[in-house]
């Protein structure tokens, strides 16, 4: 086992990419993600890889666009503005079926908003990453360890699934440090017969467009794709689960939120109320089946976000109608505290009638 | 579950609170304890106040903030004037008293003046309060081994700075045997 180091999110997520086979990375300054783009700036030239810092964000995620049409492995990364300004770019990845990995960095908004953390951009990720039908993977990991741990597979989803993968952090976890143990460097690169690499003639061209004028054709692209995202819901939904077993009260939470909700799990614990939390940790795919597998025994669900409410209505999707689904959160950069999400679950749980 | 050690350190950009909070975050790592460092990030690091969160725990930490710290250090009047009463029942707070002149006792919390800018001087340890107020912090609070945060300092400095070992030791150390009597 390797030592552990004491490193901040940014900094861990991007050793890690360099340890996942990343070979280009584009980017362009924005706090509170800066600190990645600038140790990729530091590292990548040593890896023999390739660093640019773009003139914009347009800019970062159209080379990633050329970069992953060329069959490399690519990533780009930014905080909410810049995620506004990528979704052109993404969309036309997506359009093209290409693999790359986007990384934000979540900040209070709308508009430049300010630098704090947040969780506004969930819309964002799982709706509308850009114009057109279509879905990026999403990830939200919760710890440093997991933001070192989860980019290596976020670049094998997007290899394997020829889509945009976005891992969605927010600027607390970017920011922190924590004691992380870096993965090992795997190198898995997949066969890429798709890209445009060049061929000498020897064999039919390679093209990477989104654009398609054929009507039908188009409309069996888009089926194509969908067909895809169906296996992505039935293989990659990933959450873990805390003390669900025999809980009354279910918390929904993910990323820093998902670690402020754990201690109010174990607050209330303490206090007697039977409560549990389940952290998503795919976005998209939405953990349903996490959800489907409580949904029987919950007296009431608790989703808590750092946004004015926009994993609830996924909740409620799953849910449906069984059973109440409340919402607590803060917005604009403020972290909610262990001690507002205990005293939400208390008050649900006299609401509810739990059995304590 | 063993003792959570919420500290919170807060200061002058500029005046080494996020380093001090990386020694004490790392000597929680050599102890193989769960641990989070969490700063203030934005304008108010440039030349305003910052602030930095430290956990040490024995299990997984959920929220890295620091809201209601069992210790402070203030190395400014602005800090101890808006953390001061965060303190919990049985905290400590630590001052650098050339830089907080204007404190009060709070029952139930230890008020630990310190003399750090001072001490520096007069022992050719410019720059290093953070340093002696880490060690008075680890000497107040007990939340790490000594011998771990000297294997801190070693760790953090890199070799290209290593002249800078002996002294940031030698300060920790004056922190650590400061009597405040």
């Amino acid at each position: 086992m390797a030592d552990k180091v004491l490193m901040k999110g940014n900094e861990a997520l991007a050793e890690a990419a360099l340890r996942a086979g990343c070979e280009a990375f584009f980017g362009y300054p924005i706090t509170p993600q800066t600190e990645l783009a600038a140790y990729m700036a530091k590292r990548m030239p040593k890896e023999g890889g390739v660093y640019l810092q773009a003139e914009s964000e347009i800019g970062a995620i159209n080379m990633v666009y050329g970069a992953a049409g060329a069959g490399a492995r690519c990533m780009t990364s930014t905080s909410s503005p810049g995620m506004s300004l990528k979704s052109e770019g993404i969309s036309y990845i997506a359009g093209a079926d290409l693999p790359a990995v986007i990384v934000n960095v979540m900040r209070g908004g709308p508009g430049l908003g300010g630098i704090q953390p947040s969780q506004a951009d969930y819309w964002q990720a799982t709706r509308a990453t850009g114009h057109g039908d279509f879905h990026p993977i999403v990830l939200a990991p919760s710890t440093v360890q997991e933001m070192a741990s989860s980019i290596h597979e976020a670049f094998e989803l997007a290899d394997e699934y020829r889509t945009p993968v976005i891992v969605l952090i927010d600027g607390m976890l970017g920011q922190m440090m924590e004691p992380v143990e870096l993965p090992e460097k795997k190198e898995t690169k997949k066969d890429k017969p798709w890209a445009v690499t060049g061929h000498g003639g020897k064999r039919a061209q390679n093209v990477i467009n989104s654009l398609n004028l054929d009507t039908p054709g188009l409309e069996r692209m888009n089926f194509e794709r969908f067909e895809r995202y169906e296996k992505i819901k039935e293989n990659e939904q990933q959450a873990e689960t805390y003390m669900t077993e025999d809980a009354d009260i279910i918390i929904v939470a993910f990323g820093a939120c998902a670690r402020v909700s754990r201690t109010a799990v174990d607050k209330a614990r303490e206090a007697g109320i039977k409560v549990g939390l389940i952290r998503p940790i795919t976005l998209v795919p939405f953990t349903s089946d996490a959800i489907e597998e409580v949904v029987d025994q919950a007296k009431a669900f608790l989703t808590v976000e750092m946004n004015m409410g926009q994993m609830v209505e996924d909740v409620c999707l799953v849910v449906a109608g069984r059973a109440p689904v409340e919402f607590f959160g803060h917005t604009g950069g403020i972290i909610p505290t262990p001690n507002e999400v205990l005293e939400q679950v208390e008050k649900l749980n006299a609401e509810k009638g739990g059995d304590a | 579950m063993s003792k959570v050690y919420n500290l919170l350190l807060a200061g002058f950009g500029g005046q080494g609170v996020l380093f001090a909070a990386k020694l004490l975050s790392y000597g929680g790592l050599i102890e193989g304890r769960e641990v989070s460092w969490l700063p203030s990030y934005g304008p108010e690091m440039r030349g305003g106040t910052a602030n930095c969160s430290v956990v040490l725990s024995e299990e997984p930490i959920g929220s890295p903030l620091v809201l209601e710290p069992d210790v402070l250090l203030a190395m400014n009047q602005p800090s101890y004037d808006k953390f001061k009463d965060d303190v919990v029942e049985g905290g400590v707070i630590i001052v650098d008293q050339m830089l907080v002149p204007d404190v009060q006792e709070r029952e139930g919390v230890r008020l630990i003046k310190v003399p750090a800018t001072t001490m520096a001087e007069d022992n050719d340890l410019k720059g290093l309060a953070n340093v002696i107020l880490t060690g008075v912090i680890v000497k107040e609070s007990g939340c790490l081994d000594i011998k771990d945060v000297e294997a801190a300092i070693k760790k953090s400095i890199s070799e290209r700075k290593a002249h800078l070992l002996e002294p940031n030791i030698r300060a920790l150390k004056l922190g650590y045997e400061f009597n405040d009597a």
